[in-house]
Order: structure tokens, then C-alpha cells, then sequence
């Protein structure tokens, strides 16, 4: 095993300049996640507890294995939008152990717009059971919910991937035998009471819970019958008449015990995945990592560094190191998990896609997860590398990648633009969990390049019309693209819509992409069928 | 000579254990018997052989000789100890055993009819020039007679049963006038205990010591003494703390003791180890009784003079001589016992039964028990746990790495006497030797008091080692026994990983939040400000820092409870359940209805019957079938709302129960 040496210069200032600049993005960044998971604020909260719930992440604290870790996602979903009115799109999701299990959660926050249902709440929704779909892992839904978002009915009710497709991906993860375990703890109103009515098995909370497909306003408003919610739809009511729910707790504690009791019932054993060994922590000090990123995004970020302070002992077995180094593959342990690792050192050329393609197709077949660490600006262009047929080498990257059928995990370290976002199992390429660095840049090309290549086909536009394209005007037309790529092209941009599934701290990588292995190991291994590679 | 090759341990608990123990190290086989309460007892687990004698209660199994005997001839037994209690100093019983051929680890049966009866015993005693209390011991029981003994003697005056011990008959009278009625009271608890109602009449003596001297003898007519034990430290007549030597004993009373003690063995042709008891005060000391049998107190005997009592006893029993003379004895430092019950000293000492879920005792001092960590103390027998010895240069010494001992054994479950056992070790009153056998009653105030409840800080270390315990302790997936998801201990991104725990003690619940941030941890107790922790369990060691706080503890991790160890404090926390409902019972339906539409064809019970859970109440036939309504729950029978032939609707109410008072 060859143990990466350490380089770092601790003390420069460059590194210094790093580590404060990165510092400063981490604490704001826990800032906002704070903010978020604050819910509704001081006054919805108070009304929540005064009905006797708890706050969303307490119930998940309560449902999960005392002193394990929960695995929460996309934390900063619907941040900016929707007048930031929505925090974390109001729902939880994360991967957490049950009674020794491995589970999917999602848990409305009732303090959040009564836990209605935004565009993105969707979304956060469908993520999670897509998560658990692909890794087999149990679903918990902790529900309390006004259901869809009236006044954004078009953009969650109509289409494929909005409402409806939860409980259609119930009934699918059902079929598959990943078991669907509803709690109802609140309100559980018209589209949202199928998320019991669908589950394998259900709990309500008695006096709190209510779940009908009309509320007393409607159904006064429609047969001008009047009722009270508990008598529509109360927990008694579901318990021991209409049997659509199983179960009936006292409070939201007992409600998440007789869960974890249920969980404990599943008679499911983890399937035997990659040969694993004893974990180590890294040779070289994950203190460090902060200082490892420029503060220009420009300059290059030493990558071998940075894996150095994830992998297990440090060790990291080179594929291929003298050829295409501008890729580095190679074998290591994360956590006692054997990973095969893919990371950028410079752009994509030819040599160094078809490294990472051999290396992907050799992951894939030894059944080793794979681990990409994105810092990629795109392929090289030019007449020698088009007609070097870079294009299909890169397409041959891209099949690898796509096919792969092992657990893939991205971390976006640095920037990911362009083509080369693909060849790194970008979010298109349906990498079991993705990931970004506060300093992640997401977007088709750099600000910079897309301003130049705009005011290049102007220039050309403006020129053979006869007409001056001066200096002013260039930078008048790159000053507003610049600026759009640089808000759009950032970490919070991305992840409050969803493009991946959360920003992490440097320092919590190790342990993040752990739990994602862990996580993605919950499905058996399958067969990789790789697509007709162009030659 | 008569060769021992499988000794029958007539016996149960620590001294069963005990016995098999010295017969193992010389080469002898081990008969147990038990009964059924004991089929899976430590005594049983130790012994080569062990056989059923009956059921539970000592009268059907341990004190029937004849089941003994049986056990000894199915097994091949030569010889049977007879430990102490039970059937050890019943003379039938060692003459059966004679009778049977085989050999008795004990007196000869004259020996144990003589000192039998106290007052024979002492009229003896009396010929043999033993100083005995001034008191009458005389034949005649008649009531005037023994009020006459009670004025001559002069009062306060003690009524003893004549045939008894342990403190069963046993009154003090400190005035003629309560003489009649305590001399009816001690008759009647003689005659219940013993089966003879004959007492005899002692001045009371105020500020007694208790000290018993340990004597030997062998067939050969020798007969030695192995220095004297100190078992003043008593509570109601039996004793908790036993020593050896007695504090303050002059070399000459010593002597003079010794002698007279040797006096009392031959004057009954004594053989084997038997205890003279005698009750001092000031320079006097007059002869109680002889115990015709090994002590329980023996340990503190072997500590000081290097024997082994037991070893003794069977060597005596082969007919072979005294192992050493007087001159070979000596006394060597000053050893301790410490007797660990199952009591409820706050309730009386309240004897307590049930499962101990812990027992663990330290090392450096001896260790007697018969009972490990899942046994239970059964109320059949005496619910002694362990004999705790400690052995030094000096009392005081030895003292200390008593108490010490003592605050770091650990039994839950069960109430015991450690926590008094170990404030009477550092009593000053005894660590002076100033104590006699009224000490624990005269300082019960502070000997009782109730241990101080639960501080913040002893909370937030229960805490700390609950989540280290849960962290190290999570079940691993045989396919993944690594997973972070297990072993990673809190963690959530961007966010501080928060626990929260509810600790309770006596009758204070304390809630603690513990958060982890990275490799930052707070903890903070019933809402207080949080401070700085940090926690390593290795087994049940814990190293804990609380702020400026470095705390080495021990904590002992069970599902619902921590038991914590800080010194000389032990603290038994329970941890709630975090899943508990609001209401207990939650899921128990309490309405009592029809299950489906029928006819009752019975009503079981009337309205204001109490009923147990699970009783039948009403019973409906329905589809050929009879169902039967049970009580959910013990209660009261509020109202009956159906008779016999009525035909009722699915959900019709039939009875209302009302939760038991």
C-alpha cells in the first residue's frame, strides 16, 4: 500500500488564506442549516409543542438507534425560494438506523406553511424514495401534513414527477419489498392521507392525528355535513373502524416506539456487499482539508491531497499513475470499504478518459464501489484533440460511468462544468448520493468562459455587420453573464433545488461518504451492462 | 485414620461453597445437595456431584436428615459437612450420620447436646470454672421463680430462650414491672422457634462487646485456641462486622480467654472447631455459649493466623491430630468481615428477595458468596449475598480496604446493606474501638441516613456512559459489522447531534441533553447552562471531563439502568424509557364490548365484584362459538349492562370496569 506523502505547507500563506476562506464558508454555511432547521420559526414552534408534538428532527432522534448517526439530506433545499418562506422545503430526509436497520426518513415540518407540499417539498420527497428505491432501504414517513400547496397547485399536483408520484412509488417500493411504515402525527389531509392508506403498515397518534381525503370545511362545504377532525378522521376512528391505519400511540414518543418496533419486525439482514475490513482514520490530518482549496477557484487543487485525508490509513493504490495524470484513479478503504476513487488533476484529455473508463469498467466488475471527487473545468478542446477523437474517448468515460452498476458517490470539491460533470457522475448520471463542498461550482462552463464565448459571437455578429465591438460594450455584455453564472453556479443555488443532496463541511467528507456506502450497500450487488463503447 | 474421599456438603450459599472449595484443593470429591429453589445455584454449579433433596422450604430439603443421608449413600459419600445453620448442630442428625457410617465433619453428638440447652450448658460451664453472667439458668421455670432470679441478678436483666440463638426469645427487661409480660412474650417465641418454651434470666449488660473465642480440638484430646473475633458491630442481635483480633484486647485477657475457652471444649469432650462466645465489658468477661460448628465469621480467623479452618475440620475429621500446637499460632495483622445482606436497612432491614441483575465484587479482599450476578435471593433462606474480608498490617488498615472495597462492589436489583456497612467502617466511633453491640442502634440517625440524591454532574456522567455504552454497543449486520452506522457514534451534517436522556433515582428524574458537534461534545442537565464534556468507556471504567472537571469513574450499562461508582458514592439510575406513552397501558382497550353480534349465554360476575386481570366477565355465543369477554385489567365491576339470553349488537357495551384502587 503506498501511503500519500503530505505536502502541505501548513504555515504558508496561502494555506492560511485557505483554511480562513474555507472557515468562513463552513460557518456560514452551518449558519444557514441552523436557520433551516428551525422550521417555521419561534412562534409556530410554540404552537406545534403546545398540541404536545415535537419538533420534526426530535421525532427522528426518537425513531433512530440512541448514539448513531443520522445521514440528513439537502438541508438547504428551497433556500432563496419562495421568499425563503420554506426552510429545508419543510420536510427531513435522511438515512438513520432502526432498531439495527438501515432506513430511509422523511418527516414533514408541520411548523413549516402547515407541511404543505412546495415544488421542492416534492422533489425532496420523490429524492428520498429514490434513494431508497435504488438502495433498498425501508421507508419511515413521519407524516403531518396539509397536503399539496394550493397556491402552487400546477407546479406539485399535475405532472409526472409531482405528488401523486409518492404514492405511486409507494405501491412500487411495496412490490420490490421495501417496506413502507407510515406515522401519522398531525393532519394528514386529501392526496397526503394516501401516504398511510398506501404504507404496509401505519401509526396513529391519538387525539393529534387525523387523516381524511376531505377536512370538516370541505365536507361542510360539500354535503354541508358538519364534524369535528377527530371524528372524521381521528386515530380512534382509523384504529377500530375503518382499519386504515394499524396502530394507535398515546404521543409522538410511543407513536415512534411502536415504529421502531415494527422496523424491528422486518426480518431483513443487510445483503453481503464488497469485502470489508476494519476501519482506520487517515495517516494525514482531515484538519487540513480546509487549506487545501485555493481561495481563487482558478488554481488547481492538489487532489492527491485531499484524498489523503479521506481514505483509510491514507493509502492509496495508484491505477495507471503514469498515464493520463490529469485523472487519478485508484484503489483505497473508506471507512473499511474497499472504493475504487476517480478524482480530477487538470482537465480531461483523451488518455485520461480512457484511464477512467478502463478504471470504472474495472470497479464495476470486481463489484468495488466508486467514489468520484469532482474539480473538472471540462475536456480540451482544439484541432488536435478533436481529430485525437477526444470526443469519443470522453464518450467512452461517459458510457462507463453511466452503466457502472456499483454504488457511485460524487463529491464536488472544486468546480464541475460541462461535459466533464458527466464523465464525473454529475447528478445526471444517478450517482447514489451527491455531494458538494461550500466551494462547489456547478454550471455548463466557467462565468468566465461563457462571458468570453458570448462576447466572441457578438464580436463576430457585430464585426460583419461593419460595426465596432469595443471594450466597453464587451464588458458590459460579460459583466451580467459573469454575474448570473456566479450566482447560479454556486453550492446554495444547486442544492436548493435539489441538484444534489446536500453541501457538506470539508471535514465531514470521510464520515459522509461512509454513510453513503453504507447506505448504498443495502441493495444486493447487481450486474453492470455496459453500453456499446465507440472504439 | 479414616480417609475422606467424597464429602457431602449438607448445606447451601457461600458456606457450601466455601466447604467444596478447600475439599477440591485436597484432593476431595464434592457431593452438593440442593433443593428445588437451588438447582441452578452457585453451590450446585461448584460441586463434582450435586442431588435433589426436596422442595424448597429448609424443613423438606436442607433439614431433612434423611434425604441427606440418602444423597450421601447414592453418591458414595464418606463424609458429610454440615456447614453452618441447617442441621449443624442438630445431635440426632450427627448421630445418624454416625449411624449410617459415615463420618461427621463436626462434634461428637454430646458434645452438641451439651452445649445445646444454654442453661445446661453454662451449669456446666459453671463446674469447669468458665466465668459466666450472674443469672439463673436453673430447671425450674416457674414464673415467681425466675422474677426472684430477675431481682437477684439486678436489672436491667435479659430473658433468653434456653435452647435458642439468634436472637429469638431474646428480651430486655428494665423494670420488674414488664417482667411478666416479657417473660410470656420470650416464652412464646421460644416455644415457636424451638419447640420448648424453657428460658433463663442474665443481667443485662449495657455497653457490651461481643467476643468469641475460636477453639479446635482434635480425638486425641488436644484441644487449642485460634485467638479471638470481635462481632460486637450488630444489629438486632446478629452480627454485620466481625474482627480479628478484638480491638483492645490485652495480651493476658487474651490469654485468660483463650484458657477458658479451651476449658469449656474439654469440659465437653470437644472435637473439631467449635466458637465459645463471650460478652465483655470493661475487664469482665463471662461465657454465652458455645457454637458447636464453624462460624460464618470463620474468614477473619484464617486471615490472621494463615489456616485454613475447613482444612482443619476435615483433617480432625480423618482422625488425624491438630495440624499446629498454641505455640505455633500467632496473630498477623488485623482482618475484617463485613457481612453483605439483601436488606432494606431504611425499612427495618427488611429482608429483600429477587433477581440480583449485577453482582461484582473487587479484587484484594476475599470474597464469600453463593450467589452470582442472575441469581436470585429467595425468601426460603437467609438472604445473605456475600462475605466481604479484608486483611491488613493494622485495624485500621484493614478498615480501609474494607470500605474501600465495600464502595466499589456493586450489587443491583436489590436493596442491600453496603452503603451502611460502609459508613460503619468509617464511623469514628468504631474506627476507635469505642463501639459495643448497641452501636448501630444508639447511631442509626447518621448510619441511616438517606444517601444524598442525584447531583447534575452525576447525571451527566450516567449520561455520558449510557450513549459511549449504546455507541459501542450497537448490533453489527453480519455483512457489514463496520457500517459508520454503527459505530460512528452521533453525527448529523451541519447540525449538533442531540440526545437527550432521562435519568431517575429515588424520586428524582433529571433530563440531560448531551450534543455533539465534530469532535465537540456539551452537556447540559435539566436545562443548565451547557458545559464542555468529554467521555471514554473501556468496559466499565469511565474517564470523564465535565468542564474544568476530570472525573475516573466506574459505570455499569444495562438497558434501562446505569449504576454509577464515584468513590465512596454509588448511584443506581434508571433510564426512562423514551418511548413510553403518556398513559401507561396504552395500547389495552378498556371498553368492554360484544365482538361480534351474539347471545350471552353467561355473566360471570356482579356489579362491585373486584376482579383479577384476566378474568372472565361475560361470555357470548356467536357463529357456534363462545367468546369470552375478559377483565383487561384488575379492577371493580362498575355496572353490568347484559343478562344471560340477551342478544346483543357487535360493540354493545356489556360491562364497566373500573381501574383497581
Amino acid at each position: 500500500m503506498a501511503v500519500i506523502e503530505d505536502t502541505v505547507e501548513r504555515k504558508s500563506d496561502a494555506v492560511r488564506a485557505n483554511r480562513d476562506a474555507m472557515a468562513e464558508r463552513v460557518a456560514d454555511l452551518k449558519v444557514r442549516v441552523a436557520r433551516a432547521a428551525e422550521g417555521g420559526g419561534a412562534a409556530a414552534q410554540a404552537r406545534h409543542a403546545a398540541r404536545g408534538k415535537l419538533p420534526p428532527r426530535e421525532r427522528v432522534r426518537l425513531l433512530l438507534d440512541r448514539g448513531t448517526p443520522f445521514l440528513e439530506l439537502s438541508q438547504l433545499a428551497a433556500n432563496g425560494l419562495y421568499d425563503d418562506q420554506v426552510p429545508a422545503a419543510g420536510l427531513v430526509t435522511g438515512v438513520g438506523r432502526i432498531a439495527g436497520r438501515e432506513c430511509m426518513v422523511v418527516a414533514n415540518d408541520a411548523t413549516v406553511k402547515g407541511g404543505t407540499y412546495y415544488p421542492m417539498t416534492v422533489k425532496k420527497h420523490l429524492r428520498a424514495q429514490e434513494i431508497a428505491a435504488k438502495a433498498e432501504l425501508p421507508c419511515v414517513y413521519l407524516v403531518d401534513s396539509g397536503g399539496a400547496n394550493l397556491p402552487n397547485q400546477d407546479e406539485v399536483f399535475p405532472d409526472r414527477d409531482h405528488f401523486g408520484r409518492i404514492f405511486f412509488n409507494q405501491a412500487n417500493l411495496s412490490a420490490r419489498g421495501i417496506p413502507q411504515v407510515a406515522v401519522v402525527m398531525g393532519s394528514c389531509t386529501a392526496g397526503g392521507a394516501y401516504v398511510p392508506a398506501m404504507a404496509d403498515q401505519s401509526i396513529m397518534v391519538r387525539e393529534q392525528a387525523t387523516i381524511f381525503l376531505g377536512g370538516p370545511p370541505l365536507v361542510k362545504a360539500a354535503t354541508g355535513e358538519v364534524v369535528t377532525a377527530e371524528d372524521l378522521g381521528g386515530a380512534d376512528l382509523h384504529t377500530r373502524t375503518s382499519g386504515v391505519a394499524d396502530l394507535l400511540a398515546e404521543d409522538d414518543a410511543h407513536a415512534l416506539g411502536l415504529a421502531r418496533r415494527v422496523i424491528g419486525g422486518l426480518n431483513r439482514v443487510k445483503p453481503h456487499g464488497p469485502e470489508v475490513r476494519a476501519p482506520r482514520p487517515p495517516r494525514l490530518d482531515p484538519d487540513d482539508l480546509y487549506g487545501l482549496v485555493p481561495v481563487d477557484p482558478k488554481k488547481p487543487i492538489d487532489i492527491r491531497q485531499i484524498i489523503a485525508r479521506i481514505v483509510d490509513g491514507s493509502e492509496f493504490d495508484a491505477f495507471k499513475p503514469l498515464y493520463g495524470q490529469t485523472l487519478v484513479c485508484g484503489f483505497a478503504h473508506i471507512w473499511g470499504y474497499p472504493v475504487g476513487i476517480v478524482a480530477n488533476d487538470g482537465i480531461l484529455f483523451s488518455e485520461s478518459a480512457l484511464k477512467g473508463a478502463h478504471f470504472v469498467e474495472l470497479c464495476a466488475q470486481r463489484g468495488i464501489p466508486l467514489l468520484f471527487l469532482q474539480n473538472i473545468t471540462g475536456f480540451m478542446v482544439g484541432r488536435k484533440y478533436e481529430a485525437g477523437g477526444i470526443a469519443k474517448d470522453g464518450a467512452k468515460l461517459v458510457t462507463a460511468v453511466a452503466c457502472a452498476a456499483v454504488p457511485k458517490i460524487t463529491v464536488i470539491v472544486g468546480n464541475s462544468f460541462g461535459a466533464g460533470n458527466y464523465g464525473m457522475c454529475g447528478r445526471a448520471y444517478d450517482p447514489d448520493f451527491l455531494f458538494l463542498w461550500p466551494n462547489a461550482r456547478i454550471s455548463v462552463m466557467g462565468g468566465d468562459q461563457a462571458a468570453n464565448v458570448l462576447a466572441q459571437v457578438k464580436r463576430e455578429q457585430v464585426e460583419a455587420r461593419g460595426g465596432v465591438f469595443s471594450a466597453e460594450e464587451e464588458e458590459a455584455l460579460k459583466a451580467p453573464i459573469r454575474a448570473k453564472f456566479e450566482a447560479e453556479g454556486h453550492a446554495y443555488h444547486s442544492t436548493a433545488r435539489l441538484w444534489d443532496d446536500g453541501v457538506i463541511d470539508p471535514a465531514d467528507t470521510r464520515l459522509v461518504v461512509a454513510l453513503s456506502l453504507s447506505a448504498a450497500l443495502n441493495a444486493p450487488p447487481r450486474e453492470t451492462r455496459f453500453g456499446v463503447f465507440r472504439m | 485414620m479414616r480417609p475422606i474421599r467424597t464429602l457431602l456438603v449438607a448445606n447451601r450459599g457461600e458456606i457450601a461453597v466455601r466447604v467444596m472449595a478447600t475439599a477440591r484443593r485436597m484432593g476431595i470429591r464434592t457431593v452438593a445437595v440442593f433443593s428445588d429453589a437451588d438447582a441452578t445455584a452457585l453451590h450446585v454449579r461448584s460441586a463434582d456431584l450435586a442431588v435433589r433433596i426436596g422442595p424448597a422450604p429448609a424443613r423438606e430439603s436442607y433439614l431433612d436428615a434423611a434425604a441427606i443421608l440418602d444423597a450421601a449413600r447414592c453418591t458414595g459419600a464418606d463424609a458429610i459437612h454440615p456447614g453452618y445453620g441447617f442441621l449443624s448442630e442438630n445431635a440426632d442428625f450427627a448421630e445418624a450420620v454416625d449411624a449410617a457410617g459415615l463420618v461427621f465433619v463436626g462434634p461428637p453428638a454430646a458434645a452438641i447436646r451439651a452445649m445445646g440447652s444454654k442453661s445446661a450448658a453454662k451449669a456446666l460451664m459453671e463446674t469447669a470454672g468458665v466465668p459466666l453472667v450472674p443469672g439463673y439458668h436453673g430447671e425450674d421455670q416457674d414464673d415467681r421463680r425466675l422474677a426472684e432470679a430477675a431481682d437477684a441478678v439486678g436489672y436491667p436483666v435479659l430473658i433468653k430462650a434456653s435452647a435458642g440463638g439468634g436472637g429469638k426469645g431474646m428480651k430486655v427487661v428494665t423494670a420488674p414491672a414488664d417482667f411478666p409480660a416479657a417473660l410470656a412474650s420470650a416464652r412464646r417465641e421460644a416455644a415457636g422457634a424451638f419447640g420448648d418454651d424453657r428460658v433463663l434470666v442474665e443481667r443485662y449488660l449495657t455497653r457490651p462487646r461481643h467476643i468469641e473465642v475460636q477453639v479446635f480440638a482434635d480425638r486425641h484430646g488436644d484441644a487449642i485456641h485460634l485467638f479471638e473475633r470481635d462481632c460486637s458491630v450488630q444489629r438486632r442481635h446478629q452480627k454485620v462486622i466481625e474482627e480479628a483480633p478484638a480491638p483492645g484486647l490485652s495480651a493476658d485477657r487474651r490469654a485468660a480467654m483463650g484458657a477458658a475457652a479451651v476449658a469449656a471444649a474439654k469440659a465437653v469432650g470437644y472435637v473439631g472447631a467449635g466458637t465459645v462466645e463471650f460478652i465483655a465489658e470493661g475487664d469482665g468477661f463471662w461465657f454465652m455459649e458455645m457454637n458447636t460448628r464453624l462460624q460464618v465469621e470463620h474468614p477473619v480467623t484464617e486471615a490472621i493466623t494463615g489456616q485454613d479452618l475447613v482444612e482443619w475440620q476435615i483433617r480432625v475429621a480423618r482422625g488425624e491430630p491438630l495440624p499446629l500446637g498454641q505455640d505455633d499460632l500467632t496473630i498477623r495483622g488485623h482482618a475484617v468481615e463485613a457481612r453483605l445482606y439483601a436488606e432494606d436497612p431504611a425499612r427495618g432491614f427488611l429482608p429483600q428477595t429477587g433477581r440480583l441483575d449485577l453482582l461484582s465484587f473487587p479484587e484484594g479482599v476475599r470474597v464469600d458468596t453463593g450467589v452470582a450476578a442472575g441469581d436470585a435471593v429467595s425468601h426460603h433462606y437467609d438472604p445473605m449475598i456475600a462475605k466481604l474480608i479484608a486483611h491488613g498490617p493494622t485495624r485500621a488498615d484493614a478498615l480501609a480496604a474494607l470500605a474501600r472495597a465495600l464502595d466499589r462492589t456493586v450489587v443491583a436489583g436489590l436493596p442491600t446493606n453496603r452503603a451502611l456497612l460502609a459508613r460503619i467502617l468509617r464511623h469514628p466511633a468504631f474506627a476507635d474501638a469505642r463501639h459495643d453491640t448497641g452501636f448501630i442502634e444508639r447511631e442509626a440517625d447518621g448510619l441511616l441516613a438517606p444517601e444524598p440524591p442525584p447531583s447534575a454532574d452525576e447525571a451527566a456522567l450516567a449520561a455520558l456512559a449510557l450513549l459511549a455504552h449504546a455507541a459501542a454497543r450497537q448490533p453489527a449486520a453480519a455483512a457489514d459489522p463496520w457500517s459508520p452506522f454503527a459505530t460512528a457514534g452521533p453525527f448529523t451534517p451541519n447540525l449538533p447531534a442531540v440526545e437527550t436522556v432521562t435519568l431517575a433515582a429515588g424520586d428524582v428524574s433529571l433530563a440531560v441533553r448531551v450534543e455533539t458537534d465534530g469532535g465537540r461534545r456539551t452537556v447540559s442537565v435539566d436545562g443548565a447552562e451547557p458545559r464542555a464534556a468529554h467521555a471514554r468507556l473501556e468496559g466499565e471504567r469511565l474517564d470523564a471531563r465535565l468542564g474544568d472537571l476530570r472525573v475516573s469513574a466506574r459505570a455499569i450499562v444495562q438497558d434501562d439502568a446505569v449504576h454509577l461508582t464515584l468513590g465512596d458514592r454509588q448511584i443506581a439510575f434508571r433510564v426512562a424509557d423514551p418511548h413510553a406513552g403518556a398513559h401507561a397501558g396504552a395500547e389495552a382497550d378498556h371498553r368492554l364490548v360484544a365482538p361480534m353480534p351474539g347471545a350471552v349465554i353467561a355473566v360471570s360476575v356482579s356489579a362491585g365484584e373486584r376482579v383479577e386481570k384476566g378474568a372472565a366477565l361475560v361470555v357470548v355465543e356467536a357463529m357456534k362459538m363462545e367468546h369470552v369477554v375478559r377483565a383487561p385489567h384488575a379492577g371493580v365491576v362498575a355496572r353490568i349492562d347484559v343478562a344471560v339470553g340477551d342478544v346483543v349488537a357487535e360493540g354493545t357495551e356489556l360491562v364497566v370496569l373500573d381501574e383497581a384502587a
